[in-house]
């Protein structure tokens, strides 16, 4: 059936509520089942061994002693995961990363992994595989692996992007460039420049709930696997893939989510579970500990980037250019891409040039990081953009409306602008109290933008009206931000019906058919639309079920406030049937009723966002406190405000952390120095303040009720409105994130010193 | 591996002496087990000494505070007599970890896991605190600050186990305070720390100091030298500013995840000053 999906602006009644959450109980009483949460009759306990070296080549490895060890019921290496990627790079860097083939790439690279009848067998286990390493030179900062005698992480990898392509391999992995216009001549018309190098520093997405698995292998093929996942058809598919298993036969089930942020987009450590369920003929649980979680799995790219803005001195900015290195592991992916693309997508302007660079480095595997690669590239050109507002005077929201984007803009990427909301925020951000709020001592304020793509996808959904006239729906993308919540007010307000009847579960993979995953702020936007198409879908059925009740022709029969209507003065006298009374009869007037979706969701409308933020700094320690802090953001149509305001704090206390704190630590060995929550500062309760929201509705024309992703570009601004509120604050740039207490007393002693 | 839970100081004493190989002494457990957690955690014999009579109790003697090894910290924030004596040792102790871990960790806990970061240790050092060792041949008492010896690492010897902290009780006009450097409010380990005692005379002016100074070397640092440059002042910016310097210069910290050698040295120098007006303040100073 066609869907119509264009926006009508309607009277809504249960979308814009906000009732409880259904999962909350559960959560906050610990009854919940999240990864690890989850057992089967015999299972193994799985451990997995981890490289101590940066950069090693694996010249051997026995596990002749470690299989002798009482209750080891398997060991596996690469050798038990043999390459059936056929060419596939994406697939390859997942296998690699799952367990170290030739070279241990990083510091915690897993190297083998064993199955024992308990924790005590397998961690002695470990200790008895014997591991021949010989170790290779190693590079982990972005910038010394650009340099011309850096060790090469890879022998194998020439530079792509560039012509003529390039005859000696080198860690810079892809080129890629973006804009339009003509920069130099845009620059020449500029009457002030801005030019400055930025770096930030790596950070995790510091999910609270580690990796967590039970894998599950049968003697006739067939496999379950339940899972901690943000996307639990992707995982099947990477599992498939890397086992060799038929995709049909292997059954994944989602736990609870507790947290993912990205670093739960691809498998980890769940084909080793599988792999040793095979060899071994049980179940086998796999949970990360906090230590593995940072050293193997997870962390956002490090960065290095270099800006360049030109603006006349009435604020109109001719030109802008931006070189964007992002490190991305050992492997290569589209991290800087990503970057390069969004770094100038806030301006409309006429001559912009964007460069991304992959940088090849001996660190974990980069993944998805709540919006990935736009916190960095934002940070260095909102940075930009503020001291070059300051240079020509101009106040820093002014300048930024003067210069922003707006319907029919030409993005920086590429893409012709629908109505967007950048503007807005702007002039909200203007006119908010925030803004003109006096300021303390030693404080300072800052404001930036961020923007986000977003992503649609495919999504497949069931709404099935039960014989009590309740709903269940059943979806396949996984809840990480109160998604069952929303799709509930959304079937409720197509229906007719109250929330409280509408029950949304997360259907496994056996039960629905294949689900894009939760990312891409993709979860309420494409799922609430498969939701309305089911919704009207079953609709539709319980419009024929009255006609049939009442012997008249389905076109006489209209759907109104959950009822089925007689329409037209013959049929006045009949009274409207609810859907509890449709319920009850359905085994009499053609069996269950219910409404299926399968679609695209095209059309998911871009996301901008403007953040102000008081700091507070200690001129004698570089000790800041954020003070106030304030997000606004278009959510297109806020389904659930309170899980959208949720969403707009997560953000910013993610970003906030990131800015001030959070950063890997490498030695000169090459080892990570602060795999746990001790020392990768994430913000504690007390650190933060209440985070203040405002949301803008400007309806997404591609969605019926006109929602947006909201979950990601909340954390895109603060990296640069933490800089620009620091740097206003001691009166020094601070262009090197984390900006740590050391940082800035550092900064202000080079500036007292002169 | 083996948990036992004596009943007496001899009992305790002689299963320590008795171990064969690596023995330890669990009381608050909040450092002991999450170390448990680490796949390199090695031990045979683990003794619980919270069930000695005594253990678990602050008593007040004629010259001074007797806290069991087995007292939470949040317990001393809870003794009045405690608080108004050593505001600056109760408050050290009640910034470890969170309120949490405060129900459970202990000073003696503190002092025997050997962090030159400890919280509670250079308060105690500051204070002129003593500890009660048991050993299976007697008891003896030493300097706090002769217990850590670098980190890691206790003057202990086998079979002993610390009993009791002694902290003294001092004519009029003292007064002491801590202060740390963490980059979060709370829940982290300190930067720097800075503990000051300070005793005045009638007139004011400080006649005794005592400054340490945590985080800035392997193990917890005295320093004569910046108490010296408060003796006989009544602490004027002049006073300030020698102590922060020798506070800084008294500092040989390193280059590690928690922070620089510069930036330890200059905060050693703001938190000694900030910490000396406040414990100048409790005793009676103005």
């Amino acid at each position: 059936m066609s869907f119509d999906a264009a926006y009508q602006d309607q009277k809504l009644k249960s979308v814009g509520t906000r009732p409880l959450r259904p999962d909350g109980v559960d959560k906050v009483t610990g009854r919940a089942r999240y990864g690890a949460d989850f057992n089967m009759p015999g299972q193994l306990v799985a451990r997995i061994l981890r490289s101590p070296h940066a950069h090693a080549r694996i010249k051997s490895i026995d596990t002749n002693r470690a299989e002798a060890v009482k209750g080891v019921k398997a060991i596996i290496t690469a050798a038990d995961l043999p390459d059936l990627t056929n060419g596939d790079a994406g697939t390859y860097a997942i296998l690699d990363n799952c367990m170290a083939r030739e070279k241990a790439m990083y510091d915690g690279h897993a190297v083998a992994a064993v199955a024992a009848i308990d924790e005590h067998a397998a961690r002695k286990a470990l200790k008895f595989i014997e591991v021949e390493y010989e170790v290779l030179p190693h590079v982990t900062d972005v910038d010394a692996a650009m340099e011309d005698d850096a060790p090469l992480v890879k022998d194998d990898v020439f530079t792509t992007g560039v012509e003529p392509a390039p005859t000696k391999p080198s860690n810079i992995a892809n080129r890629a460039e973006f804009g339009h216009g003509d920069v130099e001549k845009g620059f020449g018309a500029a009457d002030v420049i801005v030019e400055r190098s930025y770096k930030t520093e790596q950070t995790h997405q510091g999910y609270i709930e580690p990796h967590a698995c039970v894998a599950n292998c049968n003697s006739d093929g067939s496999a379950e696997l339940w899972v901690c996942t943000q996307g639990h058809f992707v995982y099947r598919q990477n599992c498939a893939d890397l086992l060799g298993l038929e995709v049909s036969k292997l059954r994944v089930t989602s736990s609870e989510i507790g947290g993912g942020f990205g670093g739960k987009t691809h498998v980890w450590a769940e084909p080793v579970a599988l792999a040793l369920s095979r060899k071994a003929g049980r179940p086998v649980k796999l949970v990360m500990s906090r230590e593995e979680v940072f050293r193997a799995s997870g962390p956002t790219s490090a960065t290095s980037i270099d800006v360049r803005i030109g603006a006349t001195k009435d604020g109109k900015i001719t030109a802008a250019e931006a070189t964007l290195r992002y490190a991305s592991g050992p492997y290569a992916d589209m991290w800087a891409e990503l970057g390069a693309m969004t770094s100038f997508a806030c301006y409309d302007l006429e001559n912009v040039k964007t460069v991304g660079l992959e940088i090849l480095v001996n660190r974990p595997k980069t993944t998805a990081y709540r919006a990935p690669s736009a916190p960095m590239a934002a940070f260095a050109v909102e940075s930009a953009i503020d001291e070059l507002a300051h240079k020509i005077d101009m106040d820093a929201v002014d300048f930024r409306i003067k210069n922003a984007a707006s319907e029919g803009t030409k993005s920086s990427y590429g893409p012709v602008y629908g109505p967007i909301g950048i503007g807005p925020t702007l002039r909200a951000a203007k006119e908010h109290p925030h803004m003109s709020a006096p300021l303390g001592k030693n404080q300072g304020r800052g404001m930036a933008c961020g923007f986000w793509f977003n992503f649609g996808g495919q999504t497949c959904t069931d709404l099935n009206v039960n014989a009590d006239g309740t709903v269940t729906l059943a979806v396949g993308t996984v809840d990480v931000g109160g998604s069952r919540a929303s799709l509930s007010l959304i079937a409720a307000e197509e229906l007719g019906i109250e929330y409280q009847d509408i029950k949304a579960v997360i259907a496994d993979t056996a039960t629905l058919g294949y689900n894009d995953m939760t990312d891409g702020s993709r979860g309420t936007f494409s799922t609430s639309m498969a939701t309305i198409s089911a919704a009207r879908n079953a609709i539709t059925v319980m419009r024929e079920r009255a006609a049939l009740t009442w012997d008249i022709p389905v076109e006489d029969v209209y759907w109104e406030d959950g009822h089925a209507h007689a329409a037209g003065a013959k049929h006045d006298n009949r009274a409207p049937l609810s859907v509890k009374e449709l319920a009850a009869e359905a085994g009499n007037t053609g069996g269950p009723i219910a409404g299926h979706s399968e679609l695209v969701a095209d059309g998911a409308g871009v996301s901008f966002a403007t953040h102000i933020c008081d700091i507070e700094v200690d001129p004698e320690t570089g000790s800041s406190r954020v003070v106030r802090y304030t997000v606004i953001q278009d959510a297109g149509k806020a389904v659930h405000p309170s899980y959208v305001e949720g969403q707009y704090q997560g953000g910013a206390a993610q970003g906030i952390g990131w800015a001030l704190n959070e950063e890997y630590i490498y030695g000169e060995d090459g080892r990570l120095q602060n795999p746990g929550f001790l020392d990768y500062r994430i913000p504690v309760c007390s650190d933060l303040p209440m985070i203040d929201t405002q949301i803008l509705e400007i309806p997404n024309p591609n969605h019926p009720y006109g929602v947006r992703g909201v979950g990601e570009t909340s954390i895109v601004p603060p990296l640069a409105a933490i800089a620009n509120a620091v740097s206003n604050a001691v009166g020094v740039r601070m262009a090197h994130i984390p900006i740590s207490p050391p940082r800035i007393l550092a900064a202000l002693t080079d500036a007292a010193d002169g | 591996m083996r948990y036992e839970r004596p009943q007496t100081i001899q009992d305790a004493t002689a299963l320590l002496a008795g171990a064969e190989a690596k023995s330890y002494v669990l009381a608050g457990g909040t450092d002991l087990l999450v170390r448990m957690q680490s796949d390199d955690f090695e031990a045979d014999l683990i003794v619980d000494i919270k069930a000695i009579a005594g253990m678990d109790q602050i008593t007040e003697v004629e010259d001074g505070f007797v806290i069991g090894a087995g007292v939470p910290c949040a317990a001393l924030a809870e003794n009045a007599a405690l608080v108004a004596a050593w505001p600056g040792v109760v408050e050290a102790a009640n910034l470890i970890g969170s309120t949490q871990i405060q129900g459970r960790c202990t000073v003696v806990g503190n002092l025997c896991n050997a962090s030159p970061a400890a919280d509670s240790v250079p308060a105690l050092v500051a204070s002129n605190a003593r500890v009660r060792i048991a050993g299976p041949s007697g008891q003896r008492e030493v300097d706090i600050l002769d217990v850590p010896v670098s980190p890691g690492k206790t003057s202990l010897k086998k079979g002993e186990f610390i009993e009791a902290v002694v902290l003294p009780k001092g004519a009029a006009h003292l007064g002491d305070a801590y202060l740390r450097f963490i980059p979060r409010t709370e829940m982290d380990i300190a930067v720097v720390g800075v503990g000051v005692h300070l005793a005045l005379d009638d007139a004011g002016a400080i006649s005794s100091a005592r400054v340490a100074l945590g985080a800035v070397g392997p193990k917890v640092v005295l320093s004569q030298e910046a108490a010296d440059t408060l003796v006989g002042t009544k602490l004027e910016d002049a006073a300030l500013e020698a102590l922060a310097t020798a506070c800084s210069d008294a500092s040989n910290p390193i280059d590690d995840k928690r922070g620089t050698v510069a930036f330890r040295k200059q905060v050693a120098g703001v938190l000694a000053r900030r910490a000396a007006q406040t414990a100048y303040t409790r005793a009676g100073g103005k």
